[in-house]
């Protein structure tokens, strides 16, 4: 064969390869949004839904009864209380349950939280349903402020038979900056606008 | 310059000499051999750094380090030997041998090769530089701290000032590995001495080009990770962090798909270059070719399908721990065909024991201790108790250390001849093989122990119960350490030709078509391609 056509047949592999490196380049960020539609399915990350739910239980399985336990944690730059009023409620699978959470600010200055929810065991995540939570939005605490923060839920009424005991953690998280930093650029890009 | 002397140096191709030489170097041998240095410079490095961490460790309670430096040691420990010395030494070996093997003139891209070794030094020199960022008042910590697995958030919410440092240098390593691999597969595919089959070709050609495929697969996922991390730490992204709405477990199962073929692309070679040594020594044909060549392919797939085993804390659904568990397991099969038909090989053999073949020898039974091990550590339950613990460090190290380390060591016993045209040190490499060989067993073996009975990796410190253990393991590293002086004395007594002259062909019952040049084997060779029959 032609040195020519070796070149050429280099290349040409040279290029292709290059392409793959590419493309998987490309997956490891395809891999994000696959792997919230697999913890959408399985629960892997033991995240419940972000929305409330809109329909109520359709009945209420008053001959099982579940322990759905609290915990809470602090996550980087809070330093306030954050802890719900009861550590664990028995509840039947569709009964309609509050529970109080409470986050206070000891800074002088206002604090915009976020609170991140998720079960153990992460199958039952999809079970447990939330028709209001302070979790659904971005919390804002100001100076010195104790806030009271209901969560109101229920258990699926097809909660699998085998989980007796599923536990609820939510972790607190201090956004202040990233809303601002959003904020900062919504304004700068208005006035680019304007 | 005039127009006519370059005209001139173009059409006589001859060596430029000094330090042009090896910068602008397109040649295989000579890239090789830098690769081969490097990797053996970053061994030492990496194996100093190791050194401090046991000298930490060989008492209880904190003598001479703070636990935070302890952790940039052991983050910068893991970093330069997985990507300084292992993986190029391997593509040093590569470099050197694959075009030899397969009757090709040079690799396929020569100037690709020269850029692929020349960011590493650099790719190096940004992270371990990163450990004196402190003395020049620039962030404290200094170097990064949080293991060479740079689990989120402790990486992109905690991680020091030079993590950015360390993931610009992360995508050198990787850009430079798949330049590496791309050329392989270039090579292998386009170059190959007519006659030269794919199932004619030598298994170091096959593992290195089964594993040329899966770095290209998983290193750009690798970059990708990294690179999320810089844009978490500094764009206002959320991949891993749970208060923007992301989750630092992706970060786990985005590491890990790399993370997972990573181990076999450290591993594979290491199979094909026993493939080599133990038919020469054996002087009897590898048992079962075809079937080394399907186990390494079907270890390679299997690699993308495991990855999870490395989370099994971290929790998951009961089938997706089931599914990881089996798959791990079903690993031991392409890699116990392997074992066995290297066993195979040698029964009945006439069998000789020069030095290449006892570090095959000795790989071939510490590499199988490792995969027991990691057969423990496949079954979840057991895994809850093992995770994290020194049991888990014992586990890779024996493959890592007495798997591909051993028979780089083994490698460059068997080609050192055709490297550089003298034999050896026969009684310096008796004692470096005997030596090393008593050391990494007492420096790795009681690891086992102190982690079934519950000593957490990547302490500065133990329990008082784990002190004795620890002495041993410590001296064991240290004497560990001090033998590899020993291989650095043969490396350079061959570099400097001293020793017996080396015929073309040293091993009586060696087979291939590197040994049909001479030895040393000339600046080019292969230019009119050998005829395979």
């Amino acid at each position: 064969m032609s040195q020519e056509s070796l070149e050429h047949r280099n290349k040409r592999t040279l290029r292709k390869l290059l392409i793959w490196a590419l493309a998987m380049f490309g997956f490891a960020f395809a891999m994000v949004p696959f792997y919230n539609v697999i913890c959408d399915i399985t629960g892997l990350n033991g995240k419940t839904s972000s929305t409330a739910s809109t329909e109520g239980p359709s009945r209420t399985v008053e001959d099982r009864t579940v322990t759905v336990e609290f915990i809470t944690q602090r996550g980087k730059g809070v330093n306030g209380d954050f802890m719900s009023a009861t550590r664990r409620v028995k509840v039947h699978p569709g009964e309609i349950t509050l529970v109080n959470f409470y986050a206070s600010n000891p800074k002088s200055s206002d604090i915009v939280t976020q609170s991140i929810p998720s079960v153990t065991p992460g199958e039952a995540a999809r079970y447990l349903h939330k028709t209001q939570c302070f979790c659904f939005d971005q919390q804002t605490l100001g100076a010195g402020e104790r806030k009271e923060m209901p969560m109101i839920f229920y258990l699926d009424p097809e909660l699998p038979p085998h989980i007796t005991t599923l536990t609820l953690s939510y972790t607190i998280f201090d956004v202040t900056d990233r809303v601002a930093a959003t904020k900062n650029t919504v304004i700068n890009n208005n006035a680019v606008a304007r | 310059m005039s127009t006519a002397a370059t005209a001139h140096d173009d059409h006589h191709h001859h060596a430029p000499t000094g330090l042009k030489r090896w910068l602008f170097s397109t040649n295989h041998k000579d890239i090789g051999t830098l690769y081969l240095w490097f990797s053996f410079a970053m061994f030492m490095v990496g194996g100093l750094l190791a050194m401090v961490i046991r000298t930490e460790l060989l008492e209880p309670g904190m003598q001479f380090v703070d636990p935070e430096f302890f952790n940039q040691l052991t983050t910068l420990h893991g970093l330069a030997m997985v990507f300084g010395a292992v993986m190029p030494g391997f593509v040093g070996l590569a470099n050197w041998m694959i075009p030899l093997m397969i009757g090709a003139p040079d690799m396929a891209l020569p100037r690709m090769n020269n850029w692929s070794f020349w960011i590493l030094p650099f790719a190096f020199l940004i992270l371990l530089s990163s450990m004196f960022m402190s003395a020049f008042g620039a962030g404290h910590p200094s170097a990064p701290n949080f293991g060479w697995t740079f689990y989120a958030p402790l990486s992109t919410e905690y991680g020091p000032a030079s993590t950015d440092l360390f993931i610009l240098s992360v995508h050198m390593m990787g850009i430079s590995s798949i330049m590496g691999a791309i050329n392989v597969i270039v090579t292998v595919f386009n170059l190959r001495a007519p006659g030269m089959t794919l199932m004619k070709m030598p298994l170091f050609v096959w593992t290195w080009l089964i594993t040329a495929f899966l770095l290209i697969a998983v290193m750009p996922v690798l970059a990708g990770a990294v690179t999320m991390m810089l844009t978490d730490r500094h764009f206002g992204t959320s991949f891993f962090s749970a208060a923007g709405g992301g989750d630092p477990v992706l970060f786990q199962h985005v590491f890990w798909f790399f993370g997972h073929p990573e181990v076999y692309i450290m591993i594979l070679p290491a199979f094909g270059i026993v493939s080599a040594i133990i038919p020469t020594f054996a002087r009897k044909q590898l048992f079962g070719y075809a079937s080394m060549v399907y186990a390494t392919a079907s270890i390679a797939l299997l690699s993308f399908v495991v990855w999870a085993h490395h989370m099994f804390t971290v929790g998951m659904p009961l089938a997706g721990t089931l599914f990881f568990m089996y798959m791990t397991m079903l690993i031991s099969v392409p890699t116990g065909v392997k074992v066995f038909n290297w066993v195979a090989t040698m029964w009945r053999g006439s069998l000789t024991f020069e030095l290449p073949m006892k570090w095959a020898i000795a790989f071939v039974i510490l590499f199988t201790c490792g995969g027991l091990s990691g057969l423990m550590l496949a079954i979840t339950p057991v895994d809850f108790q093992y995770h994290d613990t020194y049991f888990v460090v014992a586990h890779f190290h024996y493959v890592l250390v007495s798997g591909a380390v051993f028979t780089m060591f083994a490698a460059a016993y068997y080609w050192l001849p055709k490297w550089s045209g003298v034999m050896p040190n026969k009684l310096l490499g008796e004692l470096h093989f005997w030596s090393s060989l008593i050391s990494v067993n007492l420096l790795f073996f009681p690891m086992h122990f102190v982690g079934l009975a519950g000593m957490p990796r990547r302490y500065a410190d133990y329990a008082l119960q784990f002190a004795d253990y620890n002495f041993w393991i410590s001296i064991g590293g240290f004497w560990f350490g001090l033998s590899q002086l020993l291989f650095l004395a043969v490396c350079v007594l061959c570099a400097l030709k001293k020793g017996e002259k080396a015929p073309a062909k040293p091993w009586e019952g060696a087979e291939g078509l590197e040994w049909e040049v001479p030895s040393p084997a000339p600046f080019h060779t292969f230019e009119t391609p050998p005829v395979v029959k």
